[in-house]
């Protein structure tokens, strides 16, 4: 689905990260950590085509990234959920709007019935109408996740997404995306947030890799 | 709701790009009017004078006045023999003093001049040989000078038809400043809005969507400011004064019948320059961009 062949990033100064290779496969849950600038948020950029490797091929549902085509790519990332730590939203559009992007913006019908009950599952039935300004922390991550996953993605990636909330609410979003997982859902979640990963891992069949001098480790089941 | 209807809300509807726009298109839509105006009038104008001054000429008769009535009965033999003359007629002295009184004042003794004998042709829809007109009345009567107002057509066509000239050179430049604001004015919305461009790139959307939503915007502020400039160009039209019967430059620019329909073609013509314009230069800053 997603697969790193001996991949390199450098932004100028020396390599982020070099010789990754991994494969995201269906279904596979996975977190990716590391200290910060490790090279974590580049990596999933790596994995949804906003950056190109310095190095190396990355394949994502099977294509050689530097081959697609602008429109190409576009439909690539149509199958690929994202979730930012800032989550940024069109301000001036209203939260079921915002998340009916995906679909709208890709000319795909958008059922209002499906909207309402995703909005719903995220617990911001009450806030549909409401503008993302207006929202909390929380309530803004879970309608990016609402976002992220409303065109039925084969991917979700993740990047902090629960980094600026309370431990109760990320709890919460992080029990939203194993329930993704167990759907079919291939996940993977950008966090140095240990006591989030033990959580999930006690729910879901969860593997760890760690970002670490410039190498890409799978990490064992001991964290 | 549908892609199109999204893509009419994506791009806030704020931002100097459109005022810029609106603003623009009006002042440029008001004097494309006013360019489009002087182009119709001028031709209008060369089209009268050369009507009249087309099919008529002079036979101006300088002799002494024993020989003037003799040359005079001669010229208009010629004339009268001559195919494509379908009138002849001697101007009296009181049509002379006519004339002339526009020049000279009423008050100047016009009969102590030594005027020549004017004979005023109008020519048949074929019109005379000229060269030979000429030929016979110089053989048969000396004094006797043929005009066909080609020396006074001529220049009249020639400033008409560089009037026209100027007026499209103009129409072009405005068409042109008009598609640089557009594409500055497409170059600033597309770099403040960039997290427009990146929320929709996130969620898959692709170039042509994402330049259609400005373009549609920056398209639809070129047409309302145009359409607001033509109207405001085609009242000041006509708040000019009348020309009456006459066309002149001054008094007569402007439209008349169905001419009053060309200037409605400004504001279309300006959407469509600014949808072409704008997403020339969205589809190039978003190649730009990853």
């Amino acid at each position: 689905m997603i697969a790193f062949e001996d991949v390199a990033h450098d932004y100028g100064g020396g390599p982020l990260f070099r010789e990754v290779s991994v494969r995201l496969e269906p279904g596979s849950f996975h977190f990716l950590t590391g200290p910060s600038g490790a090279g974590k948020s580049t990596f999933l950029k790596l994995c949804y085509g906003e950056l190109l490797p310095s190095f190396g091929v990355v394949r994502l549902m099977d294509r050689d990234v530097r081959t697609l085509s602008r429109d190409a790519l576009a439909e690539t990332r149509e199958r690929i959920g994202v979730v930012h730590q800032d989550c940024q939203f069109l301000d001036h559009l209203s939260v079921e709007q915002n998340v009916g992007l995906p679909l709208t913006a890709t000319g795909r019908p958008l059922r209002e019935a499906d909207l309402s009950d995703l909005l719903g599952w995220v617990g911001l039935g009450e806030q549909a109408e409401a503008l993302p300004p207006t929202l909390s922390g929380g309530e803004r991550q879970r309608a990016a996740l609402a976002r992220a996953i409303i065109a039925a993605p084969n991917v979700l990636l993740a990047d902090e997404p629960t980094g600026n909330l309370d431990w109760e609410m990320s709890q919460r979003l992080m029990m939203l995306m194993i329930e993704l997982n167990r759907m079919g859902t291939a996940v993977l979640i950008a966090t140095h947030d240990l006591q989030l990963i033990r959580f999930a891992k006690a729910q879901v069949n969860a593997r760890v890799m760690r970002i670490a001098g410039r190498r890409l480790q799978i990490a064992g089941a001991d964290l | 709701m549908s892609a199109r209807e999204i893509s009419r809300l994506v791009v806030p509807n704020r931002g100097q790009s459109v005022w810029l726009v609106l603003l623009s298109a009006s002042a440029m839509a008001f004097l494309a009017v006013f360019a489009l105006a002087l182009s119709v009038t001028s031709a209008q104008l060369a089209r009268n004078w050369s009507a009249a001054l087309a099919q008529t000429a002079t036979v101006r008769i300088s002799a002494p006045p024993e020989e003037i009535e003799a040359q005079t009965a001669i010229v208009l033999e010629v004339l009268r023999t001559t195919p494509g003359i379908a009138e002849a007629n001697v101007m009296v002295a009181a049509e002379q003093a006519a004339l002339l009184e526009a020049w000279l004042g009423p008050d100047l003794p016009l009969d102590a001049l030594p005027l020549p004998r004017l004979i005023e042709l109008t020519e048949t829809e074929e019109g005379p040989d000229r060269q030979g007109l000429r030929l016979r009345l110089a053989a048969e009567a000396p004094g006797a000078v043929f005009d066909d107002h080609t020396r006074w057509r001529r220049p009249l066509a020639e400033a008409a038809g560089r009037l026209r000239a100027f007026a499209l050179v103009s129409l072009g430049l405005i068409g042109g400043v008009t598609a640089a604001i557009v594409v500055l004015a497409s170059s600033a919305a597309l770099a403040s809005n960039g997290q427009v461009i990146r929320v929709l790139r996130l969620v898959g959307a692709r170039d042509r969507f994402i330049a259609l939503a400005f373009v549609r915007r920056i398209s639809s502020r070129a047409f309302i400011g145009a359409a607001a400039g033509t109207a405001l160009g085609m009242l000041a039209l006509r708040a000019l004064p009348e020309a009456g019967g006459n066309v002149h430059l001054l008094s007569g620019l402007g439209f008349s019948g169905a001419g009053w329909l060309l200037p409605l073609a400004i504001p279309p013509l300006a959407m469509v320059l600014a949808w072409a314009a704008s997403m020339a230069t969205a589809f190039k800053l978003l190649r730009e961009v990853t």
